[in-house]
C-alpha cells in the first residue's frame, strides 16, 4: 500500500467537496421548492394543473439525469433565441446548467414524496381544522405540513442522499468536484483502486452524516413514537 | 421540423438506424446488468438471510457501500481499474502498450454489481414475504433444500418481487447511459456523435430522451403485464 499517494488523492479529492455540497445543497433546497409547486399542482383538482404535473413527472423520472445534463448544457444552445437572451450567461456555464438539471430532476421524484406525505394525513384532521374555523392556508401550515413531513422524511432522506450521489454527474460536463478530481487523477496516474478508495470514502461519509441527520430529525419531529419506546414496565413519568 | 424528420429518419442522411441499433445496444447492456444484478443480488441476499456473522456484515457492506457511492465511480473503477489489470497481466507475457477493457462488459457488469445491491434487498423482502408454512410444508414431506429452493421459494419469491424488480430494472436502464462516458455506443453515446457532427444538439438529446422514455414505458407495462400474470393465483381483498 503506498500511502503517501492515498493521502494526496485524498487532499486533492477534498478541494472537489465544497462544490459537490454547493450543487447537492442548492439543487435539492430550489428542488424542494418546486417539488411542492408540483405536488400541489397534483392535488388542485384541476385536470389542466394535474395533467402538467404528471406530464413532467412522467418525463424526468423515465429519462436518464445524463441526458437532461446533456440536454440543458448542449442542446440549448442550439438555438439562437437562447443564445441571445439574458439566460445565456448562466446556460453557458456548466455549473449553472448543472445545477439547473439536478434541479429539475430531483423536483420530480420529490414532488411524489412530498404528495405522497400529504395525502398520508388523515382528512379527519383536516376536517377538525376546518371545524375550528382555521382558514385553508392555516390549515395547510399547522396540520398538513407537520405531520405530512414526518411521513414523507425517510423517502426524502433517502432521495437526498441519491442527490448527493447524482452530483458526480456534474463532472462529465467538465465541474471539477470528487468524481471529476478522481477521473482526472486516474487518467493521469492509472492508479484507479486506490482513487476509487478514497472518492469512496468521501462518499460514504457524506452519506453517514446525512442520515444521521435525518435520522435525528425523523427523532424530533415524532415526539409520539419516542414515549413508546420506553422499556416496557417502567412506568409512566408524571406530567 | 422536416428537417428534424429528415435527420432521424432513415434516408441517406438520416440517423435512424444508427440510433435504432444504439437503442439495441441500449437493451441489451441494461439487460446483462440486470441479469448480473440478479445473480449477485440473489447471492447477497442469501448471504444476509442465511450465511454466518461474517457473510452478514459483507453483505450488508456490499448493499451500503454501492448505494452510497456514485455510479459513475463505479464505473471508472471497473473500467480503468480493469484495464489496469488487464495491461499488466499483458505485460506479464510480454506484450507492450496499453490494453482495454470491453467497455460493454465493464459496464454491464458496473451496473449489474449496483443493480445487484438494489436487487438483494428485494430478494430478502419477497423471501421473508413466503408463508412459513410453505417451507414447513416442504421439509416435511422430505424436499431437499434445492428441491425447495427451485419449487417452493423460487416461484413464490419472484411473484412477490416483481413490482420491486420493474423498479430496479427501470434504474439499471437509466444507468446504462453513464456507460457512454467509457465510449460504448448506445443511445447517449450515439447522440453525442450525432450531435457533435450535425451541431443540432437538442435534436439529438431530446430524441435520446425520447428513446429512453420509450423504453422504460414499454417495460414498465411488461412488467405490469408480468405482475397481473403472477398473481393471478393470489386472492386479493
Amino acid at each position: 500500500m503506498d500511502f503517501d499517494f492515498l493521502g494526496q488523492t485524498l487532499l486533492l479529492l477534498l478541494g472537489g467537496v465544497p462544490l459537490l455540497l454547493q450543487l447537492a445543497f442548492f439543487s435539492i433546497a430550489a428542488g424542494a421548492v418546486f417539488a411542492v409547486l408540483l405536488a400541489l399542482m397534483r392535488l388542485s383538482g384541476n385536470p389542466v394543473l394535474d395533467h402538467a404535473a404528471r406530464s413532467y413527472v412522467f418525463v424526468f423520472r423515465g429519462t436518464p439525469l445524463l441526458v437532461q445534463i446533456f440536454l440543458i448544457y448542449y442542446g440549448l444552445g442550439q438555438f439562437p433565441e437562447i443564445r441571445q437572451s439574458f439566460v445565456w450567461p448562466f446556460l453557458r456555464q456548466p455549473y449553472w446548467c448543472a445545477l439547473l438539471a439536478l434541479t429539475l430532476n430531483t423536483a420530480a421524484y420529490s414532488s411524489e414524496i412530498i404528495r405522497g406525505g400529504i395525502l398520508s394525513v388523515p382528512f379527519g384532521q383536516i376536517e377538525a381544522g376546518r371545524a375550528c374555523g382555521m382558514s385553508r392556508s392555516l390549515i395547510f401550515r399547522r396540520i398538513t405540513v407537520p405531520q405530512g413531513l414526518r411521513v414523507a422524511l425517510p423517502a426524502y432522506g433517502n432521495e437526498i442522499i441519491l442527490m448527493t450521489r447524482s452530483t458526480a454527474l456534474a463532472s462529465v460536463i467538465t465541474l471539477m468536484e470528487v468524481t471529476g478530481i478522481a477521473s482526472k487523477i486516474i487518467s493521469e496516474t492509472f492508479r484507479a483502486v486506490e482513487v476509487f478508495v478514497c472518492a469512496g470514502a468521501i462518499y460514504l461519509i457524506l452519506n453517514f452524516a446525512i442520515s444521521r441527520g435525518i435520522a435525528l430529525l425523523e427523532r424530533r419531529l415524532s415526539p409520539q413514537t419516542r414515549e413508546r419506546a420506553a422499556p416496557a414496565g417502567v412506568p409512566e413519568p408524571a406530567r | 421540423m422536416t428537417n428534424y424528420v429528415e435527420l432521424m429518419g432513415f434516408g441517406p442522411r438520416g440517423w435512424g438506424l444508427l440510433l435504432l441499433e444504439a437503442t439495441l445496444m441500449t437493451i441489451a447492456v441494461s439487460a446483462t446488468a440486470f441479469a448480473l444484478g440478479g445473480v449477485f443480488g440473489a447471492l447477497i441476499a442469501w448471504a444476509r438471510l442465511e450465511g454466518n456473522r461474517l457473510l452478514r456484515l459483507a453483505a450488508d457492506a456490499y448493499t451500503t457501500v454501492l448505494r452510497g457511492i456514485p455510479d459513475l465511480l463505479v464505473i471508472y473503477l471497473l473500467y480503468f481499474g480493469g484495464s489496469e489489470a488487464l495491461t499488466a497481466l499483458a505485460h506479464a507475457f510480454g506484450a507492450k502498450g496499453f490494453v482495454g477493457v470491453d467497455a460493454f462488459a465493464a459496464g454491464a457488469i458496473a451496473v449489474g454489481i449496483i443493480s445487484g445491491a438494489y436487487q438483494s434487498e428485494i430478494f430478502r423482502g419477497a423471501y421473508q414475504a413466503i408463508a412459513r408454512g410453505e417451507l414447513e410444508a416442504a421439509r416435511s414431506v422430505g424436499m431437499s433444500r434445492w428441491l425447495m429452493f427451485r419449487r417452493i421459494i423460487v416461484p413464490q419469491a419472484l411473484r412477490f418481487a416483481i413490482p420491486g424488480l420493474g423498479n430496479v430494472w427501470q434504474l439499471a436502464l437509466k444507468e446504462s447511459a453513464l456507460i457512454s462516458v467509457v465510449g460504448l455506443t448506445e443511445i447517449l453515446r450515439q447522440a453525442q456523435v450525432g450531435a457533435g457532427s450535425t451541431r443540432q444538439p437538442f435534436a439529438f438529446f431530446i430524441t435520446a430522451a425520447a428513446l429512453y422514455l420509450m423504453l422504460s414505458t414499454l417495460s414498465g407495462l411488461g412488467f405490469q403485464r408480468a405482475e397481473a400474470v403472477a398473481m393471478r393465483g393470489v386472492r386479493r381483498g
